[in-house]
Order: C-alpha cells, then structure tokens, then sequence
C-alpha cells in the first residue's frame, strides 16, 4: 500500500516548541518506553541502532534524534503522527510493527504533540542505523500493510462512563503508550496479539512477561497501591523485584507523572478481579521437605538463603520470602532461572534491589537442582519441565559480568 | 562433615560442621588462605572473589559443598616462584591500593579477563571490573595496573 512522503522540513522550524509540552512529552517518553529500544548499549539517548531481535529476523531501532538525516529532523509533527497512527514513516514507507504502533495508534494529537516537542528538543546525534535483517517475504516492506489490515485497530477505547476517570485514564496509557500488552499479551504466528487472550501473558527478550489477568499465580493478589509502588520502584515487599526488561519499565516509570502510574496501576488492578482463586497457600517460610539431597539444601542455604532469609528482613539486597515470588510461581521456569543467571545486576548501575549473577558461580547442574528445590519449597505447583532449556537458553543470551 | 578440594593446584580436606559453610570461610579460616577478603556477604562488593574453574567468582555466597571437584584458585596461586606474578607486580607498581582491602578481589577479577583476552580496551576492563567496589577511588590505579600486565 503506497502512501505519499510528507515534506522534509528543516530543523530550526521544528525545534519551535514550548517548554511545557517539552516536559510532559519527557515524561511520555518514559510511559512509551521509548528510549529503551531506541537507544543502543553504551549509545546516545534516543540515537537507535540497538538490535531488536523478532521471529522473522533483527530489526535496528531508528534514530529518533532530530539529525535531518540519519534521524528524525526533517520529520514535520504531522509526519510524526502519522507514523505513531499508521506505523509509516515520513518518506511513505511501512514501518515494521516491532514500533508498537498497533498500540501507539490511540495517542491522543496532545500527547503526540508533547513527544514530538521532546525528541525535537535533544540534541541531535548523527548515527546511521544498520540496515534490517530479514528474511524474504519480510524483508519486503510493503507486506506489513497486510499485517495492519489484520491486526492496526483504532476502536474500542472510547471512555466508558461506568468506570471512573481514573481508570480511564489508565485504560488509555496501558492500551496506548504503555503498550503493555506488547509483552504481557500472546502472540500468534504472524507476530500480532492474539485477540481474545488480552494479558494472558507473553514473552520478552527470553523472560516471561506474567499474566496480568486472573489467571496469574500469586501469593498476595495485586492491590492498585501495590501496583503503584511497584510500577514506580521496581519493587514491592510482598511480590518482589521487577527484573529483566520490567526493570528498565519500572526505571522508566519512576520518572513518570506518579498521577498516570495510578492510574496505570488502578486499570491494570481490574483486570484481575478474582485473583483471589489463584492465590497461593504456602508459608512465608516455605513447606519442611523429607528427603532433599544434602547438596541442594546445602547451596540452598549457603547462596539463596544468606538473602531470602524468611524473616522478613529484606536486608541491602531487598530480597523477599521466595514464597511471595511470582517468578517461583510461574508455569515456565523462565524467570526463576534468569533471575538466578543473570542476578538483577541493574542495581549497580541504577540502584535497587540486587542480586548477584549465578552463571559464573554455580554449574548448570547446581542450578538446575537448587530452582526445582525452590519450587517445591514455595510453591504448591508441579516441578517444572522446561528447567534444562532453560539455563541452555540463559547461557546463550550471555550472563552479565 | 569432611570436604575435598582443590585449590591452587593442590588437594586439601577439610572438616566443616555446616554443608552450607561459605567457601570464603573456610578459604581463610581452614586453609589460612587469606587473600580473598569478607565485604558485604551477600555477593556486591567482590572483595571475595577467587576463580573456580577460572571464571571469577563471588566465595561468600557459594557453599564449600558446591565447590567439591572444582578447581579454585585464590589470590596466592597467582604467585609465580615465590614471587608475585605479571599482574599482582603491575598493581605494586602503580602503587594501585589505597587501603587495599578490595585488592585481592579487584585482581581476581582482572585475572580472569586477561587470561580470556590479553589486550582488552579501556571499555572492556571498566565493563568487566564493575562488580569490584573500591571505597577509597584508586579506580584510576588499577586502571593502570590493569593495562600495565596487559601490555608487559
């Protein structure tokens, strides 16, 4: 599907912007996420080219800086917004959805307006982005308007008048710039989310991203101001840390307005109103197991438990009871067993709560036996199955130093 | 309870009551190795940091059990003839302590990221040194140092 380029303009007319929108574009940004993706590892803010890896092959993220050509300087708002609403750039070409456009489409022209004004006041980094690698038939640009016909939707987010506006409004940032459910909704074989399985859970950069419907497993059912705290901290006393990409959303998150996180939390809270049912019943203090091997409970008690000590004393490391852990109370292993990989390392760089890195400490094996331990110990779910591919999945991704 | 090891190139056994006994402790309290320090206890600040099987390694959270059959090395199997080795020379002489408590750990660390790659850049050793803490900022120092064993 062709569309028309819009005209390039120069950057003076488009740095004309108010310092009022500036800031609030800022703390939009930080709701949408977008330096995350848009920015690579040791890279200047915002200046693209970090690897997003897809199933159909690595797409590089843009350069969103204000440079007229290998940015976005020569970008009119208007083109701006049509490539946040219909995923095209301002040249007419389709944009590939891992710009989670299907989401940003609900941005209202303000909010637009105030992103806009944002990357336009940043300085502007001249870095040329590597070219896609994909393979045929999605190396071809022009198939993704197929894909929109299936899954770009613009209905469905009209306020509703029974609920309050608060919840509204958290309605349109999970729905909208949040994109929540680019992670925490399954997705089918063409890459879109699977209608009818809204938060049913997903995946990203090989950790899970947990149900956010009634079908999650917790030891204590999300309240909004648990939510709230833990959107904005990255932590909560009775759920845990937030880790691997959720990390860099809670960071985000905390340079957000505090007014949108609750109303984030407040919508995010209703989509599981019986919770309750999936509550888990184990102590604090995990169940008394028979017949451990002696190993196992001796890594447990020398390398987990120095932390998760189940006194309720959270300690520098802010390590909870691994009875309150969703991570342990998941299907698949895929957390537990990063978490225990990779250690939450951010805490080095950004503050929080930390964990040190296993994969150099512990062999596979150790691992292996001390996360199915845990799960017997914490939780009243079944071992799990996956826990070999998993650590062989960990490893490949490369433990942080 | 008995326990076999292997550290620095020799077989030791010692006798612990807990299973669950830090590494680190019995490095230093059973074996009178004391180069790998006790920080924090809880994995952060690597002033405990010995190689097992050559990867650099935080003693305090691991448990002596986990460690049978595995090869340790601490800071004193560095020591070639008597005599410190390339790296621990090249810390001397940039003078790279200021207390020194962290040292120990800061070579460890370093050790392993020579013995992978002998000629790692500037960005490459701040990125692998980040789980060391030094209190006293001598960063600059063991930069030095650093580069001073890579390139001699």
């Amino acid at each position: 599907m062709w569309r028309p380029a819009i005209a390039p303009v120069t950057a003076n007319a488009a740095a004309n912007a108010d310092r009022k929108a500036i800031d609030r574009g800022a703390e939009l940004a930080s709701i949408g996420n977008c330096a995350d993706c848009h920015t690579s590892p040791n890279g200047a803010a915002f200046a693209g080219g970090r690897p997003i890896p897809t199933p159909f092959g690595t797409i590089y993220a843009s350069n969103l800086t204000p440079d007229p050509d290998t940015g976005i300087g020569s970008w009119s708002e208007e083109a701006f917004r049509r490539a946040m609403r219909d995923g095209v750039n301002r040249e007419g070409q389709q944009l590939y959805p891992a710009f989670p456009y299907d989401h940003f489409t609900y941005a209202t022209d303000a909010d637009i307006h105030a992103i806009y004004a944002f990357l336009m006041s940043k300085p502007a980094v001249r870095n040329a982005v590597p070219a896609n690698d994909l393979a045929f038939p999605f190396s071809f640009r022009p198939i993704v308007a197929g894909w929109k016909l299936l899954f770009l939707k613009r209905d469905g987010l009209e306020p509703d008048s029974t609920k309050s506006a608060e919840w509204n409004r958290g309605r349109y940032l999970v729905e909208g710039l949040g994109h929540c459910g680019s992670c925490h909704t399954p997705r089918n074989a063409l890459g879109g989310e699977k209608s009818g399985s809204a938060y049913a859970g997903g995946v990203a950069e090989g950790w899970n991203a947990p149900p956010l419907n009634a079908s999650l497993v917790t030891a204590h059912k999300w309240t909004v101001d648990q939510l709230a705290e833990y959107l904005s901290t990255g932590w909560h006393r009775l759920h845990g840390a937030a880790a691997g990409p959720m990390a860099d959303v809670a960071k985000n998150l905390g340079r957000a307005s505090q007014d949108d996180v609750r109303a984030i939390a407040t919508y995010i809270a209703s989509l599981s109103p019986a919770a309750e049912g999936a509550k888990a019943a184990v102590p604090a203090g995990g169940k008394v197991l028979k017949d451990q091997p002696a190993e196992v409970v001796a890594i447990y008690n020398g390398a987990c438990a120095k932390c998760h000590n189940d006194r309720h004393d959270v300690g520098p490391s802010r390590a909870v009871s691994l009875s309150y852990s969703t991570a342990v109370h998941q299907a698949e292993s895929a957390n537990a067993v990063r978490v225990v990989m990779h250690g939450i390392e951010s805490y080095r760089t950004g503050g929080g709560p930390y964990m040190p890195a296993f994969a150099g400490i512990l062999t596979d094996k150790q691992i292996e036996s001390v996360v199915q331990y845990v799960r017997a110990r914490y939780t009243d779910q079944p071992q799990w199955t996956d826990v070999t591919s998993q650590i062989v999945k960990a490893r490949q991704e490369g433990a942080q130093p | 309870m008995k326990v076999s090891l292997r550290v620095n190139g020799q077989s030791q056994e010692v006798d612990v009551a807990d299973p669950s006994t830090p590494l680190l402790y019995v490095l230093r309290e059973n074996i009178g190795l004391h180069g790998p320090r006790f920080g924090c206890g809880l994995g952060q600040c690597g002033a405990c940091m010995v190689h097992v099987d050559g990867r650099a390694t935080f003693s305090c959270v691991l448990p002596v059990t986990a460690v049978a059959g595995r090869e340790v090395t601490t800071l004193e199997g560095l020591m070639k003839d008597g005599k410190p080795g390339k790296l621990q020379q090249a810390f001397i002489d940039e003078e790279a302590a200021q207390c020194g408590y962290c040292i120990s750990g800061m070579v460890m660390q370093a050790q392993a990221l020579l013995n992978k790659k002998p000629n790692p850049t500037d960005e490459e050793i701040r990125r692998h040194m980040e789980p060391n803490l030094c209190r006293c900022g001598t960063h600059a120092a063991i930069m030095r140092a650093i580069k001073r064993a890579a390139v001699a």
